[in-house]
């Protein structure tokens, strides 16, 4: 199989994996990087978003092959001390209930403050729509995002 | 909504710990109210078997109940640390492990707080009343002129520091809890009764390691099993060496009867592997689905019942009723954000399993009868998974994964489900039918009430019977389904809870098309949307505020406050054009929590669009642990309610189940998502009440109600479908 060079967190790391491989599964299982959660493997669901390049991206179909010019980063490198706004907004308004969903969130809010500091409340609501929760946590996710709005 | 930002009550509640612990331990001012010990400690009186003290000063508390997202680590942590004197830091707790804790049997019901944080409120005290009376002894000081904070034993003027470990000579406290144990006064409380934060949220937003599907072991394979085409297919043939040639990654194909699996390498070969030994694969034509969701009603209307009487009250001395209605809710489905997953190693004749079960305990002995062999080569580690919402995949996953471990033995076998095993295989929760009747008297109260429902079982968890474990009907060694498992989750709320002088309360069960168990609140659900439409209805045709309405048949001065609570809630709320408020009440199981929800909606004939807005709910649920892990479920299941109301059926065709993903089963998402609000009413000194499925069923009716007052159109169809069709 061929050897994939991979910039994953700011670091170079290699995996051996088939090409067409998705990205979701060479985190998880080849480079150690379970964060990112496995919910649908078909871009419904949004808990094994990452960022490619800084934009909020599903990894579950990300093939490994497209991926050498990239920088991935996944909930593992979002902040060095996990003290990223969004992380902090999210244990302040104690979001989750089981939290399995969670990662994903947190990088689909991260991208969107990235891109927007200042999203209103609109913006907030288009770009998480992607992302399901079953527990129903929703409107925690939505005050969370706001929170951290104020912190960046 | 979160009124204690968690940061400033960290903040406080430091400053508690420390004001607080000096002298307070024998004011004499403690409660020795006359009691029944808790149900688990009866089981399990050794002190031990709940409480360990730690050599870092530390003590470690077991419970028996598995982590769903209710937040019952911390509660239990809460409760321990309050009645140890001891900070939260100080506190760890282990859930759930055959090899470690007790058994607490299921984690369902909305029970953990009622059986298991009391469990270790009473351990905990018993605990701390040892290791003063030990202390005692070994400081030569009286017991009542003793203090503990932190880990520490003082004499009351701060001298003599002793830690727990110290007084207990590095071994643990010995005797069991007998009553009367010396619980702290609940006036006295740090920890309990606040939104004391969890700390399993900061594991999830940092990607510690948290859940059973992130479990990694030197040398683990994965595992995949090869699905039939529909319930009951019987395998014919397939090629092992085929999908041995074909992906590289594959290390042995298992099978066992008409259960098939294929192990690999690594996750992703294992998905491949599945695909392609699911080619070669042929099954026999098996019993079809024999129904299709649009006609299931009638459908169940028809089929063979077995019918008891719930509830007689009084006398119906007609079945002419001045009003009638029936319900319909359908089948719906947990849909776990992450699909279920288990490990499993068969090594030294010894089996050990980690699952992300309700009830290890019970999964134990189901697996023990489905492999034939004594449940003490077994041991079942509870990792808490995604959130659940009651029988999921996730037993049948740890016993599939139990047969491919035993067939591959020295390894670690990682099976994970796929989305569409999920959503295709998992036990639904039961389609029900309601016929209700009523004649109200001339002031407007009811005076008959007639109640007939349809349904299939609640409950078809493992309990120790392999039977309940889907690849134990695929087996060789095959365990067929004869039990209806357990019908009492089809009355659940069935009977009114208010004063009807003339009643009756009839359910009817059956055996339907597709595979069924426990989903959060059981028939409360289905029952709660039905009972509290109608009484909609009924306080429209007695020309009764809802309020007013529910109020006159409500004895129960609590129950009278949570209505009254939620009407202060709404009481500036004035729905405009379009807009409409609903409301409805329960007492979860008639004994538990009770809660009322209001819903308020929009709808646009115009445009054919339907938003719901903002629900509120009341809850009482007595002693509260921790408020703000009530307020995250009550107001997740509002919004979980929302989702099943107005957009979950399970839909199959007559030959297969065609719910399959999130596209083909769409959930709430966040454009759709209301606002939230809930007030707990404080009643500290109460018995604690179950609280996780109190707001299910009055979210539905409320719902509709809702509907009904913004735009006349009365639902009794669930999901709601109020433009499509």
């Amino acid at each position: 199989m061929p050897k994939y060079q991979l910039k994953i967190n700011g670091k170079n790391l290699e995996a051996d994996v088939a090409a067409d491989t998705p990205l979701l599964w060479v985190l998880r299982d080849h480079l150690g990087l379970v964060g990112t959660k496995y919910g649908c493997g078909i871009a419904q669901c949004g808990a094994c978003t990452v960022h490619m390049n800084g934009v909020a991206t599903r990894s579950c179909i990300l093939p490994v092959s497209g991926l050498e010019n990239a920088e991935i980063t996944t909930i593992e490198g979002l902040s060095e001390n996990g003290d990223h706004p969004v992380q902090q907004a999210w244990e302040e308004v104690d979001v989750a209930q089981c939290g399995y969903c969670q990662a994903g969130q947190i990088m689909t809010a991260a991208s969107l403050l990235k891109k927007n500091p200042k999203p209103s409340e609109a913006e907030i609501v288009r770009t998480m729509n992607g992302n399901i929760c079953r527990c129903g946590a929703y409107h925690r996710i939505r005050e969370a995002v706001k929170l951290a709005s104020t912190k960046i | 909504m979160l009124k204690t930002n968690r940061r400033e009550f960290l903040k406080t509640s430091g400053c508690l710990v420390i004001g607080f612990s000096i002298g307070n331990i024998s004011s004499g001012q403690n409660s020795f109210i006359p009691q029944e010990l808790p149900q688990s400690i009866r089981r399990y009186p050794d002190i031990n078997a709940w409480i360990e003290v730690l050599a870092n000063g530390k003590v470690r508390v077991f419970t028996g109940k598995a982590e769903l997202g209710q937040g019952i680590r911390t509660a239990i942590a809460q409760v321990a640390a309050e009645e140890l004197e001891l900070s939260m830091e100080n506190v760890e707790v282990v859930l759930a492990d055959t090899l470690r804790t007790p058994n607490e049997g299921y984690t369902v019901g909305s029970g953990s707080i009622e059986q298991s944080a009391m469990a270790v409120r009473y351990a905990s005290a018993a605990a701390k009343m040892k290791l003063l009376e030990l202390a005692s002894d070994k400081l030569k000081v009286p017991v009542d002129e003793l203090v503990t904070t932190n880990g520490k034993v003082y004499t009351k003027n701060g001298r003599n520091p002793i830690t727990f470990s110290e007084i207990l000579d590095g071994k643990q406290i010995s005797g069991q809890v007998k009553e009367p144990v010396k619980l702290k006064a609940k006036s006295e409380y740090r920890l309990s009764g606040k939104p004391v934060p969890r700390e399993d949220i900061g594991w999830m937003v940092r990607a510690h390691q948290n859940y059973l599907h992130d479990l990694r072991f030197p040398g683990m394979v994965h595992a995949r099993v090869v699905r039939p085409p529909v319930y009951g297919a019987k395998l014919k043939t397939f090629d092992a060496g085929y999908v041995k040639k074909k992906v590289p990654g594959v290390l042995k194909t298992v099978n066992d009867g008409n259960f098939l699996a294929v192990i690999a390498t690594d996750e992703y070969e294992a998905m491949r592997a599945q695909k392609v030994l699911g080619q070669s694969a042929t099954w026999t034509e098996a019993a079809k689905v024999p129904a299709t969701e649009k006609d299931l009603k009638e459908y169940i209307l028809k089929l063979p019942v077995e019918t008891d009487r719930v509830q007689e009250k009084g006398k119906i001395t007609s079945e002419e009723f001045t009003h009638t209605a029936t319900y319909f809710k359908p089948y719906i489905m947990h849909g776990s954000t992450g699909p279920s997953c288990s490990v499993a190693i068969w090594h030294n004749e010894k089996l050990h399993i980690w699952s992300h079960s309700q009830g290890i305990y019970p999964l134990r002995e189901a697996i023990a009868q489905m492999l034939q062999m004594p449940a003490d080569k077994i041991e079942i580690t509870g990792v808490p998974g995604s959130g659940c919402y009651g029988h999921n995949g996730a037993d049948d996953v740890a016993a599939e994964a139990a047969i491919i471990a035993m067939a591959y033995p020295g390894k670690h076998v990682r099976l994970q489900w796929s989305r569409e095993e999920e959503h295709g295989w998992e036990p639904y929760g039961s389609a029900m039918v309601v016929k209700v009747g009523a004649t109200l008297d001339a002031t407007g109260k009811i005076l008959y009430w007639k109640y007939d429902l349809w349904s299939d079982s609640h409950s078809s968890r493992p309990g120790g019977r392999a039977e309940n474990l889907l690849p134990a009907r695929y087996i060789k060694k095959m365990f067929t389904s004869s039990s209806k498992g357990y019908i009492g989750g089809a009355t659940r709320n069935s009977e009114p809870y208010y004063s009807i002088p003339n009643q009756q309360v009839n359910a009817n069960f059956f055996r339907g098309p597709l595979r069924v168990s426990a989903l959060r609140s059981l028939g409360a659900y289905g029952n709660i949307f039905a009972l509290e439409s109608f009484m909609d209805e009924l306080a429209d045709n007695a020309k009764k505020d809802p309020f007013d309405f529910r109020l006159m048949h409500l004895t129960d001065q609590r129950a009278k406050d949570v209505v009254q609570k939620l009407g202060e809630m709404v009481s500036n709320v004035k729905p405009g054009d379009g807009e409409g408020l609903g409301i409805a009440f329960s007492r979860y199981k008639n004994s538990a929590s009770y809660c009322t929800v209001a819903a308020l909606v929009h709808v646009d004939t115009t445009a054919k669009t339907l938003r719901l807005k903002k629900m509120w709910s009341a809850i009482d649920a007595g002693e509260v642990i921790n408020t703000d892990g009530l307020k995250n479920q009550t107001e997740g299941g509002m919004i979980q309610a929302a989702s099943w109301t107005l957009k979950e059926h399970v839909k199959f065709d007559g030959t297969n189940i065609s719910s399959t993903d999130w596209g083909t089963y769409p959930i709430l998402r966040f454009s759709e998502t209301p606002e939230v609000e809930v007030e707990i009413i404080p009643r500290q000194n109460e018995e604690v009440m179950g609280a996780g499925e109190a707001a299910q069923g009055p979210a539905g009716a409320a719902i509709v109600n809702a509907i009904f007052r913004a735009c006349g159109k009365r639902i009794r169809d669930l999901p709601v479908k109020l433009f499509q069709d």
